[in-house]
């Protein structure tokens, strides 16, 4: 008797545990982002790695302040704050002010993200709505772009982001004006694909930002759902109706590869919390972001629209996962109808 | 009489507790002017139109009394337009349309129906006052953090000098909804610890 109890051990369920655990999967993410953020740095210079570390430490900071003064046990040790952080960094001009940052992120992390009970109760996510902040309030810190390669400073060379030209272009041929569409020189996908255009620090190089995917996808961290239904969809809007010479003459692969839509695709809009968990509902996002980003990019006022897109499908999401759960097995349909009637 | 004054500027506070007339306090809060000129119109208009319904209470109809009440309303809510327009035609320009909207702001048909059709003129009155300064202030507070924030003005003085950045989200839309999410988190945390004090000491 004695020796079967000691091989008869009754615990409690869950008895199959996978090693995953938010600490893990947020240095996940920070592995893989550091591709991108060395390309920013090895374009835009050291002070894009400065304004990492003003941003990752004031979010940190920030979440620490606040579990301190609402008495919590602090949440700084799962990373998330740090993941927050480093994306906001990612989703900044080089030249942005140090205090402008650390506005957003106290805005990401106290306001979008604690105000709502902390991690796993955020309703969108907090460093793109940290974004969408600041460039409504500072749109022309946000909107300035250092060429690549050239010294930030007084005399640093501004350049207009890959889509913003695209824009003029297209808009120099529908207009008819003295510009001809010519002058708009349009920077070649080589450049996009290593990320030697002008734009946020960590949107521009697609490459680094394919090696982190890459990772993530491998380690099982992220699903392919989102980041393809969202690529594929704006790859075919664009198609469709980007073209200056009529419907079916877009530059999709430009569309892809410029703009924050790598970086936006495989890091923010696979963000656990404020994305379906259904894998239907996943599909669902996906298009819905490519679908709102395709049309903001081509008929909307801002040239890029990957933040607005993920953040008002971030709070689509609860929707979303409402009417894509599947049915529970042996459910029946006149079952359900019961339930409600009672 | 007293407490029926103070109910509308705490217990009862339009905006923060009873999240009436959300319209005018999301639009006009822009700056702590707008504010109060929208603030006090709003309270001038609450004032009569309770003692009006409140006189009128017995002869109304009740299948016909928000008929009524909008009546009576509107006619006030004419002569404020009217009066702004002769004597302040700076609020006038500034507020604009929100003038005449002051008709559908729930909180003074909310009154009409919930006190003044029930009370009597004095009450009625009394009640009027306190909903319309409460109203202000809230209105006040939301106007003067927007403006301080969003343009670095307060009244229109500028207090931070040429090198100050102002949040300019503050002063579009969304910075309505984040001050009134805000000051109402403030409020309920204070209220909260209120009512914790009163049942330890009970």
């Amino acid at each position: 008797m004695e020796n079967l109890n000691e091989k008869l051990i009754v615990t409690e369920s869950p008895h199959i545990r996978s090693g995953n655990t938010t600490s893990g999967i947020m240095l996940d993410v920070i592995i893989a982002l550091m591709p991108a953020l060395i390309a920013g740095v090895v374009i835009f210079g050291y002070r894009a790695a400065t304004l990492a570390v003003v941003c990752v430490s004031a979010s940190v900071f920030f979440e620490w302040l606040w579990c301190k003064i609402v008495k919590k046990p602090s949440s700084i040790g799962d990373y998330s704050a740090a993941v927050t952080g480093l994306l906001l960094a990612m989703n900044l001009p080089v030249t942005m002010p140090f205090w402008m940052a650390i506005i957003g992120a106290f805005f990401a992390i106290v306001i979008v993200k604690q105000f709502f009970g902390g991690i796993g109760h955020n309703f969108m996510n907090p460093a793109l709505a940290a974004r969408a902040f600041l460039l409504t309030s500072w749109a022309q810190a946000m909107t300035t772009w250092v060429a690549p390669f050239s010294k930030v400073g007084a005399d640093a060379v501004t350049q207009a982001t890959p889509l913003a030209q695209l824009a003029q272009s297209v808009d120099a041929v529908s207009t008819a004006t003295s510009v001809s569409a010519e002058t708009v020189q349009l920077p070649s996908y080589l450049d996009l694909f290593f990320g030697t255009t002008g734009g946020c620090i960590g949107e521009t190089c697609a490459f680094a930002l394919l090696i982190g995917a890459i990772y993530l996808l491998a380690k099982k961290v992220i699903s392919i759902k989102i980041p393809a239904t969202y690529i594929i969809t704006v790859a075919a809007l664009t198609f469709v109706f980007g073209g200056k010479d009529g419907l079916f003459t877009g530059d999709a692969l430009y569309h892809i590869l410029s703009g924050g839509l790598m970086l936006g695709a495989f890091f923010m809009a696979t963000d656990y919390v404020t994305t379906p968990y259904t894998p239907k509902g996943q599909i669902v996002f996906g298009i819905g972001c490519g679908v709102l980003t395709a049309v903001i990019r081509l008929w909307g006022g801002y040239p890029e629209g990957v933040s607005y897109s993920i953040l008002l499908m971030n709070v689509a999401s609860p929707l979303i996962d409402r009417y894509t759960a599947p049915k529970r097995f042996g459910a029946f349909k006149e079952m359900k109808e019961g339930g409600k009637n009672a | 009489m007293k407490k029926i004054f103070s109910n509308g500027i705490f217990k009862e506070n339009p905006t923060f507790v009873l999240f009436l007339g959300m319209c005018p306090t999301l639009a006009v809060t822009t700056s702590a002017f707008n504010a109060v000129g929208m603030g006090v119109s709003t309270m001038v208009v609450l004032i009569f139109s309770n003692i009006f319904i409140s006189l009128l209470r017995k002869f109304i109809p009740d299948k016909v009394r928000i008929a009524a009440y909008v009546v009576v309303i509107a006619s006030f809510v004419t002569i404020i337009e009217m009066v702004l327009k002769a004597y302040a035609q700076a609020v006038s320009a500034s507020l604009g349309i929100y003038i005449p909207l002051i008709v559908v702001n729930c909180i003074i048909l909310g009154r009409a129906e919930a006190f003044a059709s029930k009370n009597g003129a004095i009450k009625a009155a009394i009640d009027g006052l306190g909903m319309g300064v409460g109203f202000t202030l809230a209105l006040f507070i939301i106007g003067s953090i927007r403006e301080i924030l969003g343009a670095g003005t307060f009244f229109g003085v500028s207090l931070f000098g040429e090198a100050f950045q102002p949040v300019s989200i503050m002063i579009l839309p969304p910075g309505a909804f984040l001050t009134l999410g805000l000051v109402v988190m403030a409020i309920n945390l204070i209220s909260n610890r209120k009512k914790k004090g009163e049942k330890e000491v009970a």
